[in-house]
Parts: C-alpha cells; structure tokens; sequence
C-alpha cells in the first residue's frame, strides 16, 4: 500500500512576478491523507495548481510515481460566482468529471462514463439529485455535485481546495466524512487545502504547513508537538 | 396566415435572407448559450463593431464583403479574446476601445471613397436586400460548419463553460476551446451583419441564451431551447417587416425583446408556483 505517489522536489512558484512557493520538498505515499494548511496567501492554492499543472512551476520538480497519470487526479476546485447560477443539471455536471480520459475527438459518452457517474452518485449519497438543477441547490448539496465530479475523474489521488468555505458546521462536517471515507473505504489519496486546522487535524494523516517555504511536514501528532503548530495554534490550549 | 407566408415565400431575397438569417440565428443561439455564461457577451458585440469597420474596408476596395470580413473578424475575435482572459488589463474598457474605433474607421473610409450613403446605413441596421446570391452560398457552408463544430465538442464546450480550471487540470486543452468558440462567434457574426446589421446582430447572440434560461434549468435543455427561440424570433421579426413595413434587423431585436420579457414572467410564475407547492 504505501509506496510513493508523488514527489516535490525544491519547487518554487511564482504569482505576478512574486516568490509565493519556495523550495518546497515532500513526498506523498498512497493512501495518505495529507492537508496543507498555512495563512492567506501562503501558496497553498498555488501549490495545488502546480500540482494539477495549471500554473507553471518556475524552478524544481514536481514528480508522478508509480504510474500515476495526469489524467487519474481529480480536483475539486474553489467554486466560483459563474457556477452559483448556471443552468445544469447534476447528471450533466458529474458526468463532464469523464472527459478526462477520453481523447480530443470523442463527441460522446459511453455507457461506462454514464456508470462511473452513477457510481459517485452513489458513493456520495446525492442519487436522489441527479435530475435536479444545480442552481437550486443549497451550498452543500453544491459542494457534494463539485467532488463528485472529482471523483469521477479521479482514480487514485484527489486534490481539494478548501472544500468546506462557506458551509454552516454541520455540512461541513458532513464533507469531512464523505472525503475521510474516500479516503478510507476506497483508497483515494487525498491532499486538501484548509483553514480549518483542527478538522485538518482531526481527519488527516499528515499535516503540510506552508508560509511560502515548508514550516512543517509531517505526521499530525508531530505537528501539534512542533515550532510551526504552537505558532500557528497559539499554544494549542483549546485543541 | 397561409396568405401572409406564400406573400413572404414570393419574393426571391426574402428567401435567400430566410435561410441565411435562420441558419445564422441557430448558430448565434447555440454559441451564444456559452458566451453568455462566461461573461464573453461583450466579445460578440465588439466583434460586430470590428465587422463593420471591415464591410467599409471591402466597400472602399470593391471586392465580396464576406471574403474581406471573415479574416479581419477573426484576427479581432482572436485578439478579444486574449484581452478579456488577461486580467491586468480591463477587458470591458478595451473592447469599447476597439468598438469605437473600428466604427470610426469604417464611417471615414466610407466617406473618403463612396460618400456616406444608403448602404452605410443598411450596413448599420441591417437589410433583408443584404444578401446577394453570391453570399448564399458561402454564408450556408458557414453556417452548417459551425454547427457541426458545435455538436462534435458539445460536452467539451460545456466542461470549459462551467469550469475552466476544472477541466484544464483534467486534461482538456482548454485554450483550443476558448479560441475555437471566439472564431466560430466571429464567423456568425460577419455572416449575420448583413441582415441583422452591425448594431443589432449581437442581440441574436445574447437574448435567445438569456430568455431561456429564464425557465430551463439544464444546460442541454437551454442549448436546445435557445435554438428553438432564436429560430422563432426570427421569422416573426421578418414577418412583421414584411407586414407593417418595419426594417427586418430591429424587427427581430424587438421579437427577441418581447419573448425575453414574456419568459421573465413565466420564470417568475413558475417559481412561485414551485415555492407554493413546496
């Protein structure tokens, strides 16, 4: 099970000409669950794009292993004010996470498309949704449509840019569970961006704290007993 | 009725602009549907300034207004294009830029050679005299090309409209797509100015998109109902010119207004009448 997946090698990054990752090395194994936290503007978002390849990398080398492909990731992006009101329906939206694999000149889906979206339908508990409207649903219910499109992109890694902004609570609680069953029940590796530290810490493996460079990378328990988890905990005291 | 479409079908040109005209409204609904929900509206109406800047240009030089217009068009939609996806400069101001110039250029052009006249003015509003039958032809092929493009890469175009970052990291070359639609906007455009004319013809692109999804709430669903309007839109708007006397171009625009409005009310009702039941 823990062989590694993927490999940062001293990357840097940059947004509009300033240094926003520096010299990040890491190593993720399969099956992990790893959640990078860091203040606004630490470079975490940045890092994911890096990851996903839709920011350049500037220095440094960002490495798949063990066969994975760029095609088997899956990416639950932040959502933005286009998506809130558009008009699709939940089939349309989960089944475009297929397009992925399928080659330029493919005008439409195969009956296995339609399965996989049916699948993570299912695996996320939203099949009652399928012909509803994307508009009309509340923010959870949103969110839950987004990572189920991830899911059937994905095949073995999930990368998820604060997932629960926005959310009351309770729903939010709720997306951890989905992502930590993910995580568990279907072997999905998964690498969230949060500033939810103690949910980060309560549902991850591995915590990487960002402020440009690597503060800290490691295990969860390590983290709270670190320099860089007090700081950012202020002391820890109301873990 | 019968009467009034036998009337209509009677004459050679508003047969040639029935055809072109429903072809260009089809295109101009489908491409629209996605232009609008990218916020790229203003890409189709600068474009249509730019087109008429280039029908002045062909004007002055005596040669087919589609073969100088579809090229000049399409390096402006290509330019457009990386204007509004460049965040640094304001897309919105810098199409109104180009707009305003590009109508400059055509009025001086025009009137160091032919002299403002008539045609300017058909060029401006449009005309159901526009279309030659030297463009039928060439307006058709563009037309069906660009519908064939649109249903070959309708589920891609519908990832890229939701969620560009999504589908970029995916794996979907998303600047193809992006490029793909501002030239086929572009061709539709060039094609549809002559009847519907340079100030009008963004209307085809922008209301059938809007009205529909006012009541549908599936992507396909407003696709195909968009279409449906556009195409009907059209021939009432052509009718009514034919029958009140009024110009073809701001007839169909005034349609178009009209069906937005009636489906801004039946939107509403539905509405109300889904919160009533709930």
């Amino acid at each position: 099970m823990n062989k590694p997946l993927l490999r940062l090698n001293n990357v840097s990054m940059s947004y509009d000409n300033r240094l926003v990752v520096k010299d990040v090395n890491f190593e993720l194994n399969e099956g992990d669950y790893l959640c990078a936290v860091g203040e606004n503007g630490s470079g975490k978002s940045t890092l994911i794009k890096g990851i996903l390849g839709l920011e350049p990398v500037r220095s440094g080398r960002i490495e798949l292993l063990n066969g994975l492909k760029r095609n088997e990731i899956g990416y639950l992006p932040q959502q933005t004010q286009v998506q809130r009101d558009f008009p699709a329906c939940v089939c349309e939206i989960v089944i475009s996470g297929c397009l992925g694999q399928s080659g330029f000149f493919k005008p439409f889906y195969s009956t296995s498309d339609k399965s996989k979206m049916l699948e993570s339908l299912r695996m996320l508990g939203i099949e009652h949704l399928r012909k509803k409207s994307y508009r009309e649903l509340s923010g959870g219910q949103q969110q839950r449509v987004l990572l189920a499109r991830a899911v059937c992109s994905a095949r073995r890694l999930l990368l998820l840019d604060e997932p629960v902004t926005g959310l009351d609570p309770i729903v939010s609680n709720e997306m951890y569970g989905l992502i930590k069953e993910l995580n568990e029940k279907h072997g999905m590796t998964v690498i969230m961006v949060s500033h939810d530290i103690r949910s980060a810490l309560c549902n991850a493996n591995k915590i990487l704290h960002l402020d440009a460079g690597v503060e800290f990378f490691g295990t969860c328990s390590a983290y709270l007993g670190s320099d860089a988890g007090r700081r950012f905990f202020g002391g820890g005291e109301n873990v | 009725m019968f009467e009034i479409l036998s009337g209509l079908l009677s004459y050679d040109f508003i047969r040639r602009s029935l055809l072109v005209g429903s072809l260009v409204s089809l295109c101009a609904a489908l491409l629209g549907v996605t232009l609008v929900l990218k916020r790229y509206s203003m890409i189709g109406d600068g474009l249509s300034h730019v087109g008429f800047g280039a029908l002045c240009i062909s004007l002055a030089m005596n040669v087919s207004p589609l073969t100088v217009s579809v090229p000049i068009v399409i390096i402006a939609a290509f330019f457009l294009l990386r204007i509004s996806e460049n965040s640094k400069i304001k897309g919105d101001a810098a199409i109104a830029l180009i707009s305003s110039t590009s109508i400059a250029l055509g009025v001086i052009i025009t009137s160091l050679t032919n002299g403002l006249n008539t045609d300017v003015s058909s060029y401006l509003f449009g005309s159901v005299l526009a279309v030659d039958k030297n463009d039928v032809f060439l307006s058709v092929v563009l037309s069906v090309t660009v519908i064939i493009i649109y249903i070959i890469f309708y589920n891609k175009i519908f990832a890229v409209t939701f969620d560009e970052s999504f589908a970029k990291a995916t794996g979907t070359k998303t600047g193809i797509f992006n490029t793909l639609i501002a030239l086929l906007t572009a061709v539709i455009i060039v094609v549809g100015m002559r009847i519907m004319g340079a100030l009008l013809v963004s209307s085809l692109i922008i209301f059938p998109a809007l009205t529909s999804m006012r009541v549908f709430k599936s992507f396909k669903s407003v696709v195909i109902s968009s279409s449906v309007i556009s195409l009907v839109c059209f021939f009432l708007g052509i009718a009514a010119s034919f029958i009140i006397e009024t110009p073809a171009g701001a007839s169909v625009v005034i349609v178009n207004a009209a069906m937005f409005l009636l489906f801004t009310a039946a939107g509403l009702i539905l509405k109300s009448g889904f919160n009533k039941a709930k």
